[in-house]
C-alpha cells in the first residue's frame, strides 16, 4: 500500500515539474542578462538583474517594439481583459433575464438567433470580420478590440442555464410583494448571482486577456498593442537581433502569464465551479 | 422555462437589445459574407468582383497544398487530443487517489490553463532553440540534431508538444471533478467486488467517465483546430515557408497575406460546415448525458 502510494505522489509530481520547469525557466532566464543567457543558454538559477530587466521592458520603449514600452502594453491587456469580461457579463445577464423570465412575441426565435453565434467560432469568419470592423472605423480602438468579440454567446449561455435553476417561488413572493421585474432583477436575482458573476468573470478575463488572433488584426497602431498580441513582435525581434536580448523577451512573457495566473490560482475553487458547471 | 414570466410590451426587447445588435453585425453578417464571398472570385485590386459557383470549392479541395495541411491537422489534433487526455486522466486518477497534498498537487496541474497559446508558442521557440535551448541540447546529446522551422518534422513535434502541454490543466480540471462525482457508494461496492485497483479503474471508473470523455474529445478536436493559432503561429515565426500548418492558419496565410479572399472564403466555410458538425454532435452528447443522471 505504501508503495503504491509513493508511485502516484511521483506520477503527480512529475507532472507537476511538467508544467512549472518551462514557466521557470522562463522567470530565471529574465532575471539574466543578455549577454549571459546568449553564451550560457537559458537558466534554471536566480540572476541578480531582476530589477534591470524588469525596470528596461516596463518602462523604456526599446528594442521590442518602436513606441510603446511594457507598461502601455500592461494597461492594454488590462483594458481588454476588464473591458472584454464586464462588457460580456452585463450583456448577457440582460439577454439571459429576458429569455428566461419574459413571455413575449419572438422570444423563441431571438433565443435561437443567439444560440447560432456559438456554432461557429471567431476563427471561421475572421476575414469578413475584419473588413466589417474596417468599414466601420472601429480599427486601431478599444471598441473595436472588445466589441466584436463579445458576439459570442456563452455567457448568455451560462446565466440563462443559472437562472432557469432559480426557484420560481422567487418571482412569485416579489410578484405578491409588488415587485415589478426591474426590482426584482435589480434587488434579488444579481445578488443571487454573485458567486456565478465571479465565477464567470475570471473565466472571461483570461479568455479576454489571452486573445490573440483578433487583436493581431484589428492593432496595427502600436499604442493598442497587448501583450499577448505583442508576443509576435518580440519573437520577430529576437530572431533578427545579433545579441538577442532574451532574458527582456522571457520577461514581457511573464508578464503576459502573470495576472491571469494569479488569478486563476487565487479564486481557484470558484474557477473550477464555474468552468465546470458552465459546461452542462 | 419558467411557469411565472413577466409580460412587458417593450422591456425583454430593450434588455436583449445590446447582445441582438452584437449578434447582428459582428456574427450574422460576417458569417452571411463569408458563405457568399466563396461563391465569388475577388479582383485583387478591389475591381468588383465575379460569380464563380462553386469554383473556389474545387480549386481549394483539389489544391496538394491544401490536403497535405488538411492531412497534417487531421495528424495534429489526433496527437493533440490523444496525449493531452491520457496524460490529464493520468494524473486525474492519481490526484483523486492520494491524500497528502491533494490541494497543492490540483493547483499546480491546472494553472497553465491561464496561460495564452502564443505565450506557451514563445516559450517552446525559446526551450526548442538551435542556440539557447536547453531541451535541443537534450535532443542533441541524444543524438537527434532538432531544428525548428528547418525540418518540418521537428517543427510539428514542438508545435504538438506545446498544444498538448497548454491543454493538460483543461483536461485535468474536468476529468477530476468527473471522478470526484462518482459516487462512493459506487466506488466501495466495486473495491468488495474486486481487488485489483487497474481492473476496477477499467471496468468501473472509465465507463462512468465516459460522457465526460467524449464531451472533452470535442472540446479538443476544436481546441487543436482553432485555439492552436498563436502556437502555430509563434513556432513557425510567422513565416509559413514550408513547414506544417493548420488550416486555421492558412485561412489566415491566403486571406490576409495571399490575398485569396474566395479561396479563404471557401476555407472557411468548409471550416464552418466542419465546426458545425462537431457542435451538433456535442449536443447530441450532452443531451444523452442528461439521459443518463
Amino acid at each position: 500500500m505504501k508503495k503504491v502510494q509513493l508511485l502516484d505522489h511521483a506520477v503527480l509530481i512529475l507532472g507537476a515539474l511538467f508544467m512549472l520547469v518551462p514557466v521557470t525557466l522562463a522567470f530565471m532566464t529574465s532575471t539574466h542578462d543578455a549577454m549571459s543567457v546568449y553564451k550560457d543558454g537559458l537558466q534554471m538559477t536566480w540572476g541578480g538583474h531582476f530589477t534591470d530587466t524588469y525596470k528596461t521592458v516596463l518602462t523604456e520603449a526599446s528594442g521590442f517594439t518602436k513606441s510603446v514600452t511594457g507598461l502601455t502594453m500592461l494597461y492594454n491587456s488590462m483594458i481588454l481583459g476588464f473591458g472584454f469580461a464586464i462588457g460580456k457579463i452585463v450583456i448577457s445577464m440582460l439577454a439571459a433575464y429576458a429569455i428566461v423570465y419574459f413571455r413575449f412575441r419572438f422570444g423563441v426565435f431571438f433565443f435561437w438567433v443567439i444560440f447560432t453565434t456559438l456554432l461557429l467560432p471567431l476563427e471561421v469568419r475572421i476575414l469578413p470580420s475584419y473588413e466589417i470592423v474596417q468599414g466601420l472605423g472601429m480599427m486601431n480602438s478599444y471598441s473595436g478590440l472588445i466589441i466584436p468579440l463579445i458576439a459570442s454567446a456563452t455567457g448568455t449561455f451560462y446565466f440563462r442555464q443559472f437562472f432557469k435553476s432559480v426557484p420560481d417561488e422567487l418571482v412569485e413572493a416579489a410578484r405578491i410583494d409588488g415587485a415589478g421585474p426591474v426590482k426584482f432583477f435589480i434587488d434579488i436575482l444579481v445578488p443571487l448571482s454573485k458567486t456565478m458573476i465571479a465565477a464567470i468573470f475570471i473565466i472571461m478575463f483570461v479568455y479576454g486577456w489571452n486573445q490573440y488572433l483578433w487583436p493581431t488584426l484589428i492593432t496595427t497602431d502600436e499604442t493598442f498593442f497587448t501583450l499577448v498580441r505583442g508576443m509576435k513582435q518580440i519573437l520577430a525581434v529576437w530572431v533578427g537581433a545579433q545579441i538577442p536580448e532574451t532574458n527582456q523577451a522571457m520577461a514581457l512573457a511573464v508578464l503576459a502569464m502573470l495576472p491571469p495566473v494569479v488569478i486563476v490560482v487565487i479564486f481557484q475553487s470558484w474557477f473550477v465551479k464555474g468552468l465546470v458547471e458552465s459546461e452542462k | 422555462m419558467k411557469r411565472v414570466q413577466y409580460s412587458n410590451p417593450i422591456l425583454p426587447y430593450a434588455l436583449l437589445l445590446p447582445q441582438l445588435a452584437i449578434v447582428a453585425v459582428f456574427f450574422l453578417w460576417p458569417a452571411v459574407e463569408a458563405v457568399r464571398a466563396s461563391f465569388y472570385l475577388e479582383d485583387p485590386f478591389g475591381f468588383g468582383s465575379t460569380f464563380v459557383g462553386l469554383e473556389n470549392f474545387k480549386d481549394t479541395l483539389t489544391n496538394s497544398q491544401y490536403a497535405r495541411t488538411a492531412r497534417f491537422t487531421l495528424i495534429f489534433t489526433v496527437l493533440v487530443a490523444f496525449f493531452s487526455l491520457s496524460i490529464a486522466l493520468l494524473l486525474a486518477v492519481k490526484a483523486d487517489k492520494v491524500i497528502r497534498g491533494a490541494g497543492s498537487y490540483r493547483t499546480l496541474l491546472m494553472w497553465v490553463y491561464a496561460i495564452a497559446p502564443p505565450v506557451a508558442g514563445l516559450l517552446g521557440v525559446m526551450l526548442f532553440d538551435q542556440h539557447i535551448g536547453p531541451l535541443t541540447e537534450l535532443a542533441r546529446s541524444l543524438g537527434w540534431n532538432l531544428q525548428v522551422g528547418v525540418t518540418p518534422f521537428d517543427t510539428a513535434f514542438v508545435m504538438v508538444i506545446t498544444a498538448v502541454w497548454k491543454q493538460i490543466p483543461v483536461n485535468f480540471i474536468f476529468f477530476l471533478s468527473g471522478l470526484q462525482s462518482v459516487p462512493k457508494s459506487v466506488q466501495e461496492a466495486a473495491a468488495i467486488d474486486c481487488r485489483s485497483g487497474t481492473r476496477r479503474f477499467w471496468t468501473v471508473t472509465f465507463p462512468l467517465l465516459a460522457p465526460t470523455g467524449f464531451f472533452l474529445l470535442i472540446i479538443n478536436i476544436t481546441y487543436a483546430l482553432f485555439d492552436t493559432f498563436g502556437i502555430v503561429d509563434l513556432v513557425v515565426k510567422g513565416e509559413p515557408g514550408n513547414n506544417p500548418i493548420t488550416l486555421v492558419y492558412k485561412v489566415f496565410v491566403d486571406g490576409f497575406r495571399g490575398n485569396d479572399l474566395g479561396g479563404s472564403s471557401a476555407q472557411s466555410v468548409i471550416l464552418m460546415v466542419l465546426v458545425f458538425l462537431l457542435t451538433v454532435f456535442q449536443f447530441r452528447m450532452i443531451e444523452r448525458r442528461v439521459h443518463y443522471n
